[in-house]
């Protein structure tokens, strides 16, 4: 019954699934080493112990994380070998050395220094475990720096040439490592990193509010994680726009399935909701805005767009899922910027930190980040279809010699296995968080007094001196 | 392109190297795994605590060797990875499974409290266990050699299980609760200690019997690596390996019914290296044996060469911070939380 299931389906099925539950744990972290380095380093510059406790709080829950991350990772760097063979010893001459450089330069760093971090905080003097958090975090933007350099090269491959059995040879490193997609990536994929963070730390920061527990904790988080919202947010959209006008040049099958066009036009709509149905060749139920699509990728409002009948039936990507993780991606990126735009105008009306609806808006956005990032990586990997490596190998070919009846046990084994730790794993991070951090002298839901004084002011960075 | 091709012998580099990280690996992770291995054993649930402890801060560090040696056959020799991991598909997969439970385990433990440590402690153990047994069949499997044609696998999914790789598995268990042991008698003091010693000299003999099979084994199946070992002159230049095994064995008996607390660690460390480099030798040259020689595995001299560039700059900088981190944990540990 297993070998009449297609192995290359099931190994994509697994890949897929493998990755995208590993993604999720450095979105965070990477995010999350970075603020806790600035945490860090407001409590060895205002000696607040505030910051310490903020600090101690979220370092435990970075440990959890950061434990799931490494241990789902390995698995990765096994499966370019048992799942896809054929793409490792094709493009090993030319990704090999882009992840040993990852190994070498930001995994032993980071490995090393978090001991030290999570368990040295009484063993070395405090400018030591500071230096070891930024190293941590610059070891995340490291690895950030390695691995998508490796996964741009094979969405807009360059430097390299074809020798026997289809091997691929290197020929200009900096071509390869800084192929034409990579730069737009990089920062798309930071800059997402850094805001599932700040929502993340938002939201708990609001959740504190609303229910008045950790109110000065409370307000480190939320204020932090707004200036986050109010700078970063709309930053990303435009980021985001270039990140897309790069693949318009190099990719444009993939922003046609974005876009949902089929046919090549001039003065091309931008379809808001349809079903792009792939056989018919067409959208079914299509809401268009005409012209709009020409005028953001070309930026007039009659400029050419190519269409997905451009190439052929089995060069196309599978339009709906990309077209739909698109809209997902996009809408999650409105809905931070618009959370940024709310937060300006409560911090002006000084509101900001005693409105009960946005503080709901708030815990509601608490996911918004990895959900937004996920969908965003279906996009560029999924558009990226019926190719492995763009053009060159295509993703059927690439595959091990190893059967439905081996692949279908490994999917489920994982499924099971990720599903109960990522469980446990996000039990015991909800129970640090309803914990909280853990002070000396805390005042409000502990100690009974249901409600703190009213806080009308912004807090100043010190914390609200008359708590 | 730049490429020290001309000047350098690139394959023979990178099998030193990727040799040095998996014995590394085995080391490192090895004494880690150990102790998972020992843990339901353990005397005191706070024997248990200051087990743990023991390894937190390093971990993760040292499973990254792992993740080295399998990137760097990846980097350094494509065609060895792209034959050798379909051909260990299942091992390997049951293997990672293994070290996800037992990764987990650390934070989990640390957060749980009451019957759900249980849970952890359980997964811990059953992780460890694992992932010892997989590495060691592996092993096995590897050394009986690998059915190829062309540039693939050309063997059945389940060539890797017979009674041998099972043997070489349950002596790798073993050898790894040596290691383990060996760490805690340094590590700890009192009842741990104690207890860990008894461990070291009960296991010590399980691994210094299945070390033998294997010696006596390897060259029985295959007619070249016993003409390499029991040919003349070979036979006088190779005789110091097992001799000096023998040695190690002997002192570190001795050392274990006193109370040396360094030099079994050391000791065992050794004789690690002392069976690794006799497998090493009955391989010579074959990269996937008896199929692939490290010079058909090598990747393009290109690749070799930027990433040598890379370790020759990495390699010392991580031994000094890994050796930095290490001296900050130094010392006796205890069985109250670090955090």
């Amino acid at each position: 019954m297993l070998t009449d299931l297609d192995p290359v389906f099931l190994a994509r099925l697994q890949f897929t699934f493998t990755v995208a539950f590993h993604i999720l744990f450095p979105a965070f972290t990477i995010g999350l080493a970075s603020w806790l380095a600035v945490v860090e380093w407001r409590l060895l510059r205002t000696g607040d112990k505030i910051y310490e406790e903020v600090y101690r709080m979220w370092v435990k829950i970075f440990a959890v994380t950061f434990g799931m991350g490494v241990v789902s990772g390995i698995v990765l760097s096994f499966q370019f070998g048992t799942n896809w063979s054929v793409f490792s010893d094709r493009t090993g001459n030319v990704l090999g050395p882009l992840l040993g450089y990852e190994v070498l330069t930001a995994f032993f760093l980071e490995a090393s220094f978090l001991g030290i971090m999570l368990f040295g905080w009484d063993r070395v003097s405090r400018k030591m475990h500071f230096a070891s958090t930024v190293i941590v975090a610059f070891g995340t933007l490291l690895s950030a720096f390695w691995i998508l350099s490796a996964n741009s090269w094979m969405q807009t491959p360059q430097g390299y040439e074809i020798g026997e059995a289809g091997i691929l040879y290197p020929t200009d490193w900096l071509e390869i490592i800084f192929n034409p997609s990579f730069p737009y990536r990089l920062v798309h994929m930071v800059t997402a990193a850094y805001l599932t963070t700040a929502f993340v730390v938002g939201g708990v920061g609001a959740y504190y509010l609303f229910r008045k527990q950790h109110v000065r904790h409370a307000r480190v988080m939320m204020g932090m994680a707004m200036i986050m919202a109010v700078f970063v947010a709309p930053a990303q959209i435009l980021f985001g726009d270039f990140h897309g006008l790069n693949s318009f040049e190099y990719q444009p099958a993939k922003v046609a399935a974005m876009e949902g066009l089929w046919e090549t036009k001039k003065g091309a709509p931008m379809v808001l909701f349809a079903w792009p149905d792939q056989a018919a060749e067409t959208n079914r139920y299509a809401v268009e805005i005409p012209k709009v699509s020409s005028l953001i990728l070309t930026h007039d409002w009659e400029g050419e767009v190519r269409g997905l009948k451009e190439w052929p039936a089995d060069e196309r990507p599978p339009v709906a899922v990309v077209f739909w993780s698109f809209r997902i991606m996009v809408g999650l990126g409105v809905l931070m910027a618009l959370t940024g735009l709310f937060a300006i105008f409560l911090f002006f009306r000084k509101k900001l930190f005693d409105t009960r609806w946005f503080q709901v808006w708030c815990m509601a956005l608490t996911p918004a980040g990895f959900i937004a990032v996920v969908a965003g990586w279906f996009v560029t990997e999924v558009g990226r279809q019926p190719w492995v490596v763009y053009g060159l190998i295509r993703t059927a070919e690439a595959a091990s010699p190893v059967g439905a009846e081996q692949i279908a046990p490994s999917l489920a084994a994982f499924i099971v296995v990720y599903l109960f730790i990522f469980g446990a794993g996000t039990y015991y991070i909800l129970r640090l968080i309803a914990k909280g951090p853990q002070t000396e002298d805390e005042v409000f839901g502990t100690h009974g007094v249901d409600k703190p004084p009213i806080f009308s002011d912004m807090a100043s960075e010190k914390g609200g001196d008359h708590v | 392109m730049f490429d020290f091709a001309g000047f350098l012998d690139l394959p023979l580099i990178w099998y030193g190297l990727i040799a040095i990280a998996i014995i590394l690996y085995v080391i490192l992770d090895g004494f880690g795994l150990g102790m998972g291995l020992l843990f339901p054993f353990a005397p005191t649930d706070q024997c248990r605590d200051r087990m743990m402890n023991s390894i937190a801060p390093v971990w993760d560090s040292n499973e990254t060797w792992l993740v080295l040696g399998g990137g760097g056959l990846f980097a350094a020799f494509p065609l060895a990875y792209s034959v050798l991991m379909p051909a260990l598909y299942i091992p390997i997969i049951i293997m990672l499974l293994g070290i996800i439970f037992r990764g987990v385990s650390f934070e989990f433990r640390f957060k749980a409290q009451g019957r759900s440590r249980k849970i952890w402690d359980t997964t811990f153990h059953v992780g460890s266990l694992t992932a010892a047994l997989m590495q060691g069949m592996i092993i096995g499997a590897y050394v009986q050699g690998f059915e190829v044609e062309g540039r693939h696998f050309a063997g059945g999914a389940f060539d890797w299980l017979n009674a041998y790789s099972v043997m070489t598995g349950v002596a790798v268990v073993c050898g790894y609760a040596l290691l383990g042991a060996t760490w805690l008698v340094m590590k700890t003091d009192g009842e741990t200690q104690e207890w860990a010693r008894k461990s070291a000299a009960y296991v010590m003999w399980y691994v210094a019997v299945f070390m033998g099979l294997v010696s006596v084994s390897m060259p029985m199946m295959n007619p070249d690596i016993s003409a390499l070992w029991f040919s003349y002159p070979n036979y006088l230049m190779l005789m110091p390996v097992p001799l000096l095994t023998a040695i190690l064995f002997f002192v570190l008996w001795f050392d274990l019914q006193k109370d040396r607390e360094i030099r079994p660690f050391v000791l065992s460390i050794g004789i690690f290296l002392l069976g690794y480099l006799g497998i090493g030798i009955s391989l010579w040259p074959w990269l996937v044996p008896f199929a692939i020689s490290i010079r058909d595995a090598a990747a393009a001299p290109t690749s070799q060469s930027l990433l040598l560039v890379g370790i020759a700059i990495m390699l010392p900088v991580m031994l000094a911070y890994i050796g930095y981190s290490y001296y900050v944990f130094r010392g006796k540990v205890s069985h109250e939380p670090y955090y």
